[in-house]
């Protein structure tokens, strides 16, 4: 790999980057290559995968999490930079249907009128736990909980309701961009923990301009507009 | 400290699913490699190769398409609806399905070699005994295959077990009805349990070990037939 690398005046930062942030962190990767020249290798998963893998010392620079908790961990641990960790964007929750009526949200939920319900793994998934606090808020956990199916990763929660094997889910916002299909709630931000997503710089790119420079660009307002664009609030 | 009551219910559960999965493989395994091995069709050996896909092909693409069929605008729906209910995804009988697919060709090879190994000797010598066909097959062919139904059976099971990437696709991680231990593994990883995913890990790789052992017997007796 090394040997293909490009020079110094094209570097290549490597990032590992939350599934449910895979449309913007493309887009911002272009724009910042348009402006730095430098080239942005995104990995899209599960924020729990990732974690796993950059401390047994996966090849990233730059992890975008779906959480706090991994990136603040990942610090702690001394695989990232203390001062480089900040939210670089607070997910929505939506609650998404291509089978049926979900516009009402809470009383679609309560009528019980479905046998799937996809949420994220609540363990390693903010959304997950997201969904889940959500559920409880509405006192409705419990009666729901034996119809609950769940996806590795918030990505495979959005194939099980877009392929209709389950009626409804939770997902994020950000996937529904540019999808008109079915009906759709945004969970009002009182019923969960806000989901804070952190970026963290790790420490074998400690000193690498390009993966600062990147960072950098994240908490710019280009960056940041695109965010916004995607249906995440921001920090 | 781990929990062994967790970890059990996705043993439990596996055991469940290979058991079924290769009982169901040796029912129809049996007469498709029995086909293979003696018909003379000339597309004989496109049906083997159809078979033999899932062995090549990544349990992603299985999976994807798994998901897609057994769900609500796919046939799965269509069955799924006979006790009204929308999709075959995320049930027991969804990873049996799911599994049979996935484990076929470990299961109808070796059972279509033995079959081979046979020739047409033995039957030829039982039909002028007056044997028909289907005595010959139950009386002659089967119990000189056995070791070959053997060893199908047990990679059919083993590889049940090892399945991820179809059950991950069409699973839906529900414990104690669709958690098996190979997602249950990666559940624990990602969570950072390593003392439960250690323990699961280190069964599935002393089971593998026994297994392979065991294969490597039934082929010498295999090899003995011929």
């Amino acid at each position: 790999m090394s040997l293909l690398a490009p020079r110094a005046e094209a570097a290549q930062v490597q990032v590992a980057v939350a599934a449910n942030f895979t449309e913007p962190a493309k887009e911002i990767a272009a724009l910042f290559k348009k402006k730095t020249g430098n080239d942005v290798l995104l990995s899209f998963g599960a924020s729990g995968g990732f974690y796993m893998q950059i401390i047994h010392d996966a090849p990233f620079q730059v992890f975008l999490s779906a959480d706090e908790e991994r990136p603040k961990l990942a610090v702690e641990k001394g695989y990232a930079v203390p001062e480089s960790r900040f939210t670089y964007a607070v997910g929505k929750l939506v609650l998404w249907s291509r089978v049926m009526d979900v516009a009402k949200g809470e009383a679609a939920l309560k009528a019980g009128a479905f046998s799937r319900l996809a949420i994220a793994n609540p363990k390693s998934a903010p959304y997950g736990t997201a969904a889940v606090e959500t559920m409880k808020a509405l006192g409705l956990y419990d009666s729901l909980q034996p119809k609950i199916v769940q996806g590795n990763s918030i990505a495979q929660t959005f194939q099980f309701v877009d392929t209709k094997n389950a009626e409804l889910g939770f997902v994020a916002l950000s996937q529904l961009h540019g999808v008109s299909d079915g009906t759709r709630w945004v969970v009002p931000g009182n019923l969960h923990a806000p989901i804070r997503q952190d970026a963290v710089l790790l420490k074998k790119a400690a000193n690498d301009e390009a993966a600062k420079a990147f960072l950098a660009f994240l908490k710019g307002p280009e960056a940041r507009a695109v965010i916004e664009r995607f249906g995440y609030a921001l920090p | 400290m781990v929990a062994l009551e967790h970890i059990w219910e996705p043993v439990r559960l596996t055991l469940e699913l290979a058991a079924v999965t290769t009982l169901a493989l040796l029912v129809i395994a049996t007469p498709l490699a029995w086909w293979l091995a003696r018909s003379k069709a000339k597309w004989k050996e496109a049906v083997a190769a159809v078979v033999s896909l899932p062995m090549v092909l990544p349990p992603t693409v299985l999976g994807f398409y798994l998901l897609v069929a057994l769900g609500p605008d796919g046939p799965g729906g269509k069955i799924a609806g006979l006790w009204g209910a929308r999709t075959l995804a995320f049930s027991f009988t969804g990873l049996v399905i799911g599994s049979i697919v996935a484990s076929m060709p470990f299961v109808v090879q070796p059972i279509r070699n033995a079959f081979q190994a046979i020739g047409d000797r033995p039957l030829e010598a039982a039909a002028t005994l007056r044997a028909s066909p289907w005595q010959a097959f139950w009386r002659v062919a089967l119990p000189l295959a056995s070791p070959g139904l053997l060893s199908g059976a047990v990679l059919g099971f083993a590889h049940t077990v090892g399945e991820f990437g179809v059950i991950l696709m069409i699973g839906g991680n529900i414990p104690g009805r669709t958690r098996v231990m190979s997602t249950a593994i990666f559940d624990y990883v990602e969570n950072m349990q390593w003392g439960e995913a250690n323990l699961l890990a280190a069964g599935m790789a002393v089971f593998a070990f026994v297994v392979i052992l065991a294969m490597t017997y039934f082929e010498k007796r295999i090899a003995r037939l011929r």
